[in-house]
């Protein structure tokens, strides 16, 4: 069990029995206050912070940790870059096992090497029982960004294309079916993936991507509303054309939610102009990640700042930025 | 109000006097309170509200509304009605032929 | 899902559009009371795909919306209280008192916990028997029999930490008052199916007679609520004034018995304040002396606490169809989705939250085609 550790023996220990070794760091590797990154072949850097308060920890198809390292490589990624280091602080309560850590630290460490990034330096902080619910992580990351690669909202013009990488709603669904006490026959898992590499195959395809996004807390819709708000520009999508599993339509029946509003962790939004969409799904689909990519809608010049779905009877309806946390509703 | 959804009876129980099931949503299984539908049995159609089994579904019933809305369809064809008319009613795809 | 897709079809809804469009000759308004109904007419844009003619306005049906300010209010002084476990329907969360909502109870360390049946929180009281649990039961006719459904097996495993504070709609005086109120405009109505499943439809016959408006009991697909539609507007173009059901599949006369006997045991009838709207008499339920000890209002002695409704909010006036939310003072000001003042603002289907976001389009009724011809790949 975590104990109240003050700087000294036990994060000694700590960074030596369980994080040096889930993050692959060689037992010769110089510790110091900070790492060195050599970042001399970059023009420009991408830089990324999040913080991971998820409960519960562990959840159907992953846990905290593995969060936490791809929804920074992803966030890198979203600029068109390649995640080069990583850090990661914790937070931990005092009382919480040294397994769950170990476990957690683990499945860090997989999921970085899977993205082909490294935590390079770190922090511990052991707080008292009743704060941290557990465990609480945050990582930063920096990616180098290619030449001739602008990602930004305000890149989006009228007549671009609006692309979804993959199935949508995993991840809320799979964290709520934990909390919720539903089982499902068929099990629903998070989406949880790095997309650098997805990412970086579409650049291959096309420099000229000009939106990505990572749909997470408030889903596709939050994102898509973020992005035509910055961008000034209408987006439009069918609703039919939505990537939506089953079991994830069966649940959100259930609860009273809305499939578009729900996180997604292995899930990317992309808006490109129509002269480089072929050649982009193709590299999409010929991706690991991306298989099921498929396009939702357009950018328009109308009701800037707006995004409209058309249902499947064919009217039109605003999607608002969902407010807050998706609660399952009885009304 | 009242955000109910179909699902299928999987599995019946006692629990300390309370009659429960395990009801199947496409794949989704949740137990649930069947207490208020004493003459339900495995494999029916019931409503869900709320962790409770509300109404059997009448698959009859069902079918019987199915079947009315198809002749709708025939009857509307006969009748020349076409959603096309004022412009309103921008279809997805195909008109309904006069 | 099966008995849910085949509702859905949008083949066969645009036969049901276009039968409503050859029957309708004039202009109709109809209301439907259930939220349930008014998220399924939104949520696939029915309302704009439907005859100019016909006007649906939404009714007071969401219970969560029109639960009292003060009702509010007692549940967070509850909910503040140490070492009270206060369960909720996720939907009560968001919904503001006087002051705050759950939510930020929660987010100041309160045990706020949503539940998604009642038995939950009866199971959190078991376990949990050093805790007071308090389980917030609002709801329609739909929800009671869950509801009673708690208390009755709190009382069999003899739970003494265990108590409801209930605050339950009735939706026959609610229809009441609507179609007896001298400036009602509406002509027909839906009635909510899944009350009805629980109740039957014998209530709707009486009100049917009394004030000649054709009542049809509807489900909550969006084939059910156009099919609700089209024989509401079918009566009314031929003058007559009938009860009708169409939702068979799920709604009997009789309604669910075991069901109707539990609430009658557990509940008893009593005077509502609506939020919005005012008092309709014997509108509500309360829990009946027989369970007086599972009152969380005498429990935790709110029961004197009243609170004023917000004097800017019309509501009532925009539930009735007599104006329209741009038209209240308090519009998109003082009341916004954010920071509601009344039932028609605080759901994200009342008639108030829905124009807020539709209004940002800065279009009327026409939708705006998305096309994706030409466009390659996919």
């Amino acid at each position: 069990m975590i104990g109240h550790g003050g700087g000294g023996k036990l994060s000694a220990e700590l960074i030596e029995n369980v994080f040096l070794p889930a993050f692959d760091t060689s037992p010769e590797a110089e510790l110091h206050d900070s790492a060195m990154l050599d970042v001399r072949a970059a023009d420009r850097l991408a830089f990324s912070t999040d913080s991971y308060v998820v409960r519960p920890l562990f959840f159907p198809g992953g846990c905290i940790g593995d969060l936490a390292i791809n929804g920074t490589v992803n966030d890198i990624a979203m600029r068109g870059a390649q995640p080069i280091a990583l850090s990661a602080g914790f937070i931990l309560e005092e009382g919480l096992p040294m397994n769950v850590l170990g476990r957690i630290a683990e499945e860090m460490g997989a999921a970085a090497r899977r993205a082909g990034v490294r935590v390079v330096t770190g922090d511990t902080k052991v707080v008292d029982a009743g704060l941290a619910d557990g465990l609480y992580v945050n990582t930063a990351g920096v990616g180098i960004i290619p030449e001739g690669v602008d990602i930004r909202p305000s890149r989006a013009r009228p007549g671009d294309v609006v692309i979804v990488s993959g199935p949508i709603g995993q991840h809320g669904i799979a964290v709520m079916s934990q909390r919720e006490g539903l089982e499902f026959g068929t099990e629903i898992l998070t989406d949880s993936a790095p997309l650098n590499g997805l990412v970086g195959a579409m650049l291959d395809a096309s420099t000229d991507l000009h939106v990505l996004r990572d749909p997470t807390r408030g889903g596709v819709a939050a994102s898509l509303c973020e992005i035509a708000d910055a961008a000034h520009l209408g987006i439009e999508f069918e609703e039919t054309r939505l990537p939506v599993p089953p079991e994830v339509a069966a649940a959100c029946s259930f609860l009273g939610l809305d499939a578009i509003s729900i996180a997604n962790e292995g899930t990317l939004v992309a808006i490109v102009p129509p002269h480089v969409v072929d050649e982009v799904m193709a590299a999409m689909h010929g991706h690991e990640f991306g298989r099921e990519a498929c396009i939702i809608g357009r950018v328009v010049e109308e009701h800037p700042g707006v995004v409209v779905a058309r249902t499947a009877f064919g009217a039109s309806r605003v999607v608002d930025l969902p407010l807050g946390e998706q609660l399952p509703r009885i009304c | 109000m009242c955000l109910a959804v179909p699902g299928q009876i999987v599995d019946i129980r006692e629990d300390r006097g309370t009659r429960m099931a395990t009801i199947d949503f496409d794949g989704i299984r949740k137990e649930i309170c069947l207490a208020y539908l004493p003459d339900v049995d495995v494999g029916d159609y019931a409503i869900v509200h709320v962790g409770f089994a509300i109404s059997k579904i009448d698959e009859a019933s069902a079918l019987e509304t199915l079947a009315m809305f198809k002749e709708l369809g025939v009857l509307d064809e006969e009748l020349g009605a076409s959603i096309d008319d004022d412009g309103d009613h921008d279809a997805i795809g195909e008109q309904v032929s006069p | 899902m099966k008995y849910l897709d085949e509702f859905n079809d949008p083949v066969v809804a645009r036969q049901l559009f276009a039968e409503i469009e050859r029957i309708t000759t004039r202009p109709w308004a109809i209301m439907e009371v259930c939220g349930g109904q008014t998220h399924s007419i939104i949520r696939n844009g029915i309302d704009q795909l439907l005859p100019d003619d016909i006007h649906l306005i939404h009714g007071p049906g969401c219970p969560v919306c029109v639960t009292p300010v003060g009702m509010l209010d007692k549940a967070l002084d509850i909910a503040s209280q140490p070492g009270v476990i206060f369960c909720s329907f996720g939907d009560m969360l968001r919904v503001p008192g006087t002051s705050r909502d759950l939510f930020q109870v929660k987010s100041e360390g309160g045990d706020v916990r949503v539940v998604y049946s009642p038995l939950d929180a009866v199971k959190l009281a078991e376990d949990h028997p050093d805790r007071e649990v308090v389980f917030f039961a609002i709801g329609f006719e739909t929800t009671a029999p869950a509801n009673a459904m708690a208390v009755h097996q709190a009382r069999q495993r003899g739970l003494t930490n265990f108590s409801v504070l209930v605050s339950h709609v009735l939706v026959p005086p609610a229809i009441e008052a609507i179609v007896s109120s001298p400036t009602n405009r509406v002509d027909g109505f839906l009635a909510a199916g899944h009350v009805c499943s629980i109740m039957g439809t014998r209530q709707y016959g009486p009100l049917v007679e009394q004030h000649g408006v054709p009542i049809v009991v509807t489900g909550f697909e969006p084939l059910d609520v156009l099919e609700g539609i089209r024989r509401v507007v079918a009566q009314l173009e031929v003058g007559t004034a009938e009860l009708e059901n169409a939702y068979s599949r799920v709604v009997t006369e009789a309604g669910n018995v075991a069901a109707q006997q539990m609430v009658e045991d557990v509940f008893e009838v009593c005077d509502r304040q609506w939020r919005g709207i005012g008092e309709i008499p014997l509108s509500g339920w309360r829990l009946s002396p027989r369970y007086a000890d599972f009152d969380a209002e005498a429990r935790f002695h709110v029961a004197t606490m009243d609170s004023p409704e917000s004097s800017r909010c019309r509501s009532g006036e925009v539930l009735q169809g007599l104006i329209k939310p741009h038209e209240c003072e308090a519009f998109g000001t003082e009341c916004t989705p954010r920071r509601p003042l009344g039932a028609t603002m605080v759901s994200g289907e009342g008639a108030c939250a829905a124009y807020h976001q539709y209004r940002r389009l800065d279009v009327t009724a026409d939708p705006v085609p998305v096309t994706l011809s030409g466009v390659g790949g996919g």
